[in-house]
């Protein structure tokens, strides 16, 4: 087939180099340093009790974070999408904030408003609820920093969706709950999928936000990743590589899961 | 199913889309409604789908008042332009739809629906298509799908949106014939909506023709073409030629024309309109004639000539064949219409100044 534009083979050939010297290149230089490690000493590493607690903290704190996105996006991109107000567009351009904001001032400013002198920690503490060094505090992060992904994954689904589904679906004796069930959740759910998957995966990595207002005590909140740092700095490679490589084998996995939910809910699509 | 619709009127801001709207239609009719894009016909068909409310008026069908009763209990058929097939369904589930959302004391058992699929896929000649996506079938199987679905569940009207204005010439006219079967087997009361006069004429019992949100004319195709009610229908219908004429004793008179293949036509003397098809106009060597040729074009079988003379720039379709001695640009020409319609008042593009009687001198 002769192409329009000319210069495939030397695009095609920069955006490979790029993406395997900045992305897959140290992915294998962390498989690397991992497999030096060995078996047993990875296994020791992995058991014992503090990178347990570190991990099973993030992936419980990651987990909370993404059913809170996960709900609250989806209203967020629904109301963005179908309705008119004053003020949509200021409320649309908010929703890149988390994305755009350093996590270290989101950290800040949310320890800041959960402590017991922030507005919201005075509201709570009181009632016994504290969020400051504690899981909420963690998940709370994770959520603030992850909530653009599920937005903007189901907006434009979203916004492609024809109201002529809805009234067709009207005009065939439907109720709105049977159309939403029907209707419409079924073509948003693989870019759904998408969004949660992203958001998941980002609150598992999410390091900034979560330092400040976690108080990182050992075997309590302290993050995976954080565990990786101290490890590092300790001059313990390995620990920290074996740490990281748990995180990048979950996000592979991750990747995958979504990618085979989205085949599968977009099999209708007509194949080429 | 009889439906009446009284003084219905739409307003969305300032923009009034209908503006008083009177219609019946009887049981098992097929209708057309026909006019330009924003004549009102399709919010008009999606009033009655109940897609949309009117701002006064009322609709009844079979005595009942449709406006109090929702969209999802109406039971009508709507055919969208674009279909709106479900995406994510295979097309017997697309067709089943409206059986499957039944509330459940209603609904018919599984095997039911699954029978009366098959009976609606077999009907409308798409047997084969049972289990493919929306995104694998062509317009015209997509067509049919949206038809079957709505047929599915057994509409008291069968609305249809600019039914084959997606659709290319040949499947067009296919269809056309196909839908005019399928009504004509169901019995099912039938509105459509077209721009297309063509389309309307060929398909419809009766025609409604619609001009910024009130109704035109009604009739059949004969009669709308032959006798247009309004220098609109005229229009609308071709006759893109509008000739500023006296009338005397009911004839037409300007210079330039013969008007002598004309009836004679029962309106008071004074300034009126010719409306002619650009097909009716035949020409004739005239020296005498304002009309000069500016220029000849060729379609294939027809030549179209422009004119001008009088102020005005004017278009003539003849036959191709003309003898030993065949009209030149330079010539001048009488307009010898063997039809045309004509409007007391002047004409809308022509402004109306007194109509020079002599002979013009051209430039």
């Amino acid at each position: 087939m002769k192409r329009v534009l000319p210069g495939f083979g030397l695009s095609m050939g920069v955006t490979l180099t790029y993406l395997g010297v900045i992305v897959l290149l140290p992915l294998v230089a962390l498989v690397l340093r991992g497999a030096e490690i060995g078996p047993e000493r990875f296994w020791a590493i992995l058991t014992a009790p503090r990178t347990l607690a570190a991990l099973q903290l993030t992936l419980v704190a990651g987990a909370m974070a993404t059913v809170v996105n996960a709900a609250y996006g989806l209203l967020m991109a629904w109301v963005l999408v179908r309705y008119d107000f004053p003020g949509k567009r200021v409320l649309d351009a908010l929703m890149d904030i988390p994305f755009a904001l350093p996590t270290a001032v989101a950290g800040l400013a949310l320890s800041a408003l959960f402590s017991a002198n922030g507005w919201f920690g005075a509201l709570l503490e009181p009632m016994g609820i504290q969020v400051v060094f504690t899981i909420w505090g963690v998940a709370i992060a994770m959520s603030f920093t992850s909530i653009p992904f599920v937005v903007r994954t189901v907006q434009p689904v979203l916004e492609d969706l024809d109201t002529q589904y809805e009234q067709a679906a009207i005009t065939l004796g439907a109720h709105p709950f049977t159309i939403f069930r029907k209707v419409i959740w079924p073509v948003i759910l693989p870019s759904f999928l998408v969004g949660i998957t992203l958001s998941f995966a980002r609150s598992l990595g999410e390091f900034g936000a979560v330092v400040f207002i976690a108080g990182n005590l050992p075997m309590k909140t302290e993050i995976a990743s954080l565990l990786a740092v101290i490890r590092l700095e300790e001059y313990d490679y390995n620990g920290a590589a074996a740490i990281a490589m748990v995180l990048l084998v979950i996000a592979l996995l991750l990747l995958v899961v979504s990618n085979l939910l989205q085949a599968r809910a977009l099999r209708y699509k007509a194949k080429p | 199913m009889a439906m009446q619709v009284t003084s219905m009127m739409k307003r969305f801001g300032e923009t009034e889309v209908l503006r008083g709207i009177d219609l019946n239609v009887r049981d098992g009719e097929l209708v057309a409604l026909l006019g330009p894009s924003g004549s009102g016909k399709t919010t008009l068909l999606k009033i009655i789908a109940g897609l949309d409310w009117p701002d006064a008026g009322s609709l009844s069908v079979d005595g009942e008042d449709w406006l109090r009763v929702r969209a999802q209990d109406r039971r009508t058929g709507f055919v969208f332009q674009h279909y709106a097939l479900f995406p994510h369904m295979k097309v017997r589930d697309n067709i089943a739809f409206g059986l499957n959302v039944m509330p459940k004391d209603r609904r018919p058992p599984a095997d039911r629906i699954a029978a009366k699929v098959d009976e609606l896929l077999q009907f409308l000649q798409i047997a084969h298509l049972g289990g493919r996506y929306p995104a694998e079938l062509s317009g015209g199987q997509r067509q049919r799908v949206a038809l079957g679905r709505a047929l599915a569940i057994g509409p008291k009207v069968l609305l249809l949106d600019e039914p084959f204005g997606a659709l290319d010439a040949a499947i067009r006219r296919d269809l056309r014939r196909w839908l005019r079967d399928v009504h004509d087997k169901t019995g099912t009361t039938t509105i459509f909506v077209t721009h297309d006069q063509e389309e309307a004429f060929e398909l419809a019992d009766r025609v409604v023709v619609m001009g910024a949100g009130r109704i035109e004319q009604v009739g059949t195709a004969d009669e709308i073409f032959d006798h247009p009610a309004s220098p609109f229908v005229a229009r609308f219908l071709g006759a893109t030629v509008e000739l500023p004429v006296i009338l005397r004793a009911g004839r037409a008179e300007a210079p330039g024309l013969d008007a002598s293949l004309l009836e004679r036509r029962a309106l008071p003397d004074g300034f009126a309109t010719l409306f002619l098809r650009p097909a009716e106009i035949d020409l004739e060597r005239d020296d005498a004639s304002p009309f000069r040729i500016r220029q000849i074009t060729s379609t294939g079988a027809l030549r179209r000539v422009m004119l001008d003379g009088t102020g005005i720039v004017l278009e003539a379709e003849l036959p191709r064949q003309r003898g030993a001695d065949p009209l030149k640009v330079g010539d001048h020409v009488r307009l010898r219409p063997d039809a045309g319609r004509i409007f007391p008042g002047a004409a809308r593009k022509a402004p109306p100044a007194p109509i020079p009687l002599k002979k013009e001198t051209h430039r």
